[in-house]
């Protein structure tokens, strides 16, 4: 069996139960293709070999016993240097003094109970303060798929490896996108679940009210499994949710969210709305009231928290800081608390803004980024006539979600005509995930006919 | 304190730490401290009730 041709964690996982490839093998392939790929890519930051390859042993003896931990048993899987994992450093993708943990975030703690195998942790943006994975101590992220692009961010380095096949799910962070848009930009599937749904425990902080924990992987089914094991250790096949059946009612959000879209992204936006119409589903354009405001109300946010924080490091090793990082928390501490409590006032009215759109809604249907992958290295962006800051144009779409903690996953949705991928957008109910990936499933089938053929796939 | 005061306040207190290159990110700041201040009505506050004879 070669792996070249596996494309999917379900798929990965549906060989190793019926024991056509060993954990080992799986692990030693994802092993060497880091090996070949990871000084070009620079995707991980720490790869961990020897345990990995000794968990994936134990994954063999235990499925050759009958003794099955569910979907993820022996799959490899990749953490952000975010997250703790014990006995590495987590590094933040800084050269700032690491946290050295003794123990597991509680997510990592329960993909080990699920049996899965950690390879390593993925490189991020400084902090996971950014969008474009270039910002960190360890190298600019590279995209897979055109290695002058950014892999986007912040959560870069877990986009390249799924897309690059060196793991078949990676855990992420999402704080006004960091998820969503790395997904997007290597055409891959990230979910961000509803706020405070899969602990932020052992995570460093960027901020504490707009912290996500998440999944990505190939497809919407890998995202699902992944999500069960992160949230409860438990991921079964059998609890997989079904594509949601009967006609769908999904929401487009204007105005704001479609005003501001690379002509790619609004082609290949429009071909969605065409084909999931065309297979009876109906989509309405709905208003999500003071959504322009959204930017204001997440800076006040994220840079007073974020600020506080690093208070202890910006004072005590400030030159370890990439230069723009280390400006973008100095500036959070001149937010006055006045203004911060305004933004978390703001915050509760556009919660209930977005529910209100979303009333008779299965979802909010939405392109995820604004535009492809940008250079690597850029500070701004031509969109249509306008010149827009790359920071500000990735977060368009994504942060209002995080602000209101209503889940949210991307989905490729086609390349454009640069060859990069583009994404769409799904945004549930609060509480309501399991429900989101149903309508996900859907969609995704919709769109992609089937076999996924729109994603970029794993190498 | 307005945004025009706390603008001065903060670029003065970036330049005596060392960090004039904090100017262009506190006047990008600023401009979006007074745009959130101006949707106060939008937003609502606390102290102001639907009820309140004066609304």
């Amino acid at each position: 069996m070669t792996t070249t041709k596996i494309n999917s964690l379900r798929e990965a996982s549906d060989l190793l139960q019926r024991r056509e490839i060993s954990a080992v093998e799986l692990t030693k392939a994802c092993l060497a293709r880091i090996d070949a790929r990871n000084a070009e890519l620079r995707a991980f930051i720490t790869v961990m070999a020897d345990q990995a390859l000794a968990d994936a042993a134990r994954a063999d003896k235990d499925i050759a016993r009958g003794r099955s931990l569910g979907a993820l048993h022996g799959v490899p899987v990749s953490v952000k240097d975010l997250l703790d994992v014990a006995g590495t450093p987590t590094t933040a993708g800084s050269h700032v003094t690491p946290r050295r943990p003794r123990h597991d975030a509680p997510v990592v703690a329960k993909l080990r109970r699920a049996g899965a195998v950690i390879v390593g942790k993925t490189n991020l943006h400084e902090f996971a303060f950014g969008t474009t994975s270039d910002e960190t101590a360890f190298g600019a992220v590279r995209n897979p798929l055109d290695l002058s692009r950014s892999a986007g961010g912040s959560s870069g380095g877990a986009a390249a490896a799924i897309v690059d096949g060196m793991c078949y799910g990676a855990v992420g962070t999402d704080t006004g996108g960091s998820i969503r848009i790395p997904a997007a930009a290597c055409g891959i599937t990230g979910l961000k679940p509803t706020s405070g749904e899969l602990s932020a425990d052992g995570v460093v902080p960027l901020s504490t009210t707009l912290d996500h924990v998440g999944p990505m992987t190939a497809t919407v089914a890998d995202a699902a499994l992944m999500f069960y094991a992160m949230l409860d250790a438990d991921a079964r096949v059998e609890r997989l949710p079904r594509p949601a059946e009967g006609a769908l009612w999904l929401g487009v959000p204007v105005p704001y969210f479609l005003d501001k879209l690379d002509t790619d992204v609004t082609r290949l936006f429009d071909r969605v709305k065409t084909t999931l119409e065309r297979g009876g589903h109906t989509i309405s354009d709905v208003a999500i009231a003071h959504a322009e405001r959204t930017p204001d109300v997440y800076v006040h946010i994220v840079l007073p928290e974020a600020s506080w924080y690093h208070a202890p490091m910006l004072r005590d090793q400030p030159d370890n800081y990439s230069p723009g990082v280390r400006l973008r928390l100095e500036m959070g501490r001149y937010v006055l608390a006045e203004d911060y409590l305004r933004a978390m006032q703001a915050r509760t009215v556009l919660r209930r803004a977005v529910d209100r759109a979303l009333e008779g809604l299965d979802a909010l249907l939405l392109p995820a980024m604004a535009i492809g992958a940008p250079p690597l290295g850029a500070s701004t962006v031509r969109v249509g006539a306008d010149t827009e800051p790359v920071r500000a144009i990735m977060l368009r779409l994504t942060q209002l979600f995080n602000v209101t903690g209503h889940p949210a996953i991307a989905i490729p949705c086609g390349p454009g005509a640069d060859g990069l991928p583009r994404a769409i957008q799904l945004v549930g109910h609060r509480g309501s995930t399991e429900r989101l990936l149903e309508v996900a499933l859907a969609v995704e089938r919709q769109i992609t006919g089937g076999d996924g053929s729109v994603g970029g796939g794993t190498g | 304190m307005d945004a025009p005061a706390w603008l001065a306040h903060a670029i003065a207190d970036a330049d005596a730490r060392g960090l004039p290159a904090l100017k262009p990110l506190l006047e990008a700041l600023a401009r979006s401290m007074q745009a959130l201040r101006d949707a106060d009505a939008e937003f609502g506050h606390p102290c102001r009730h639907d009820d309140d004879e004066d609304q």
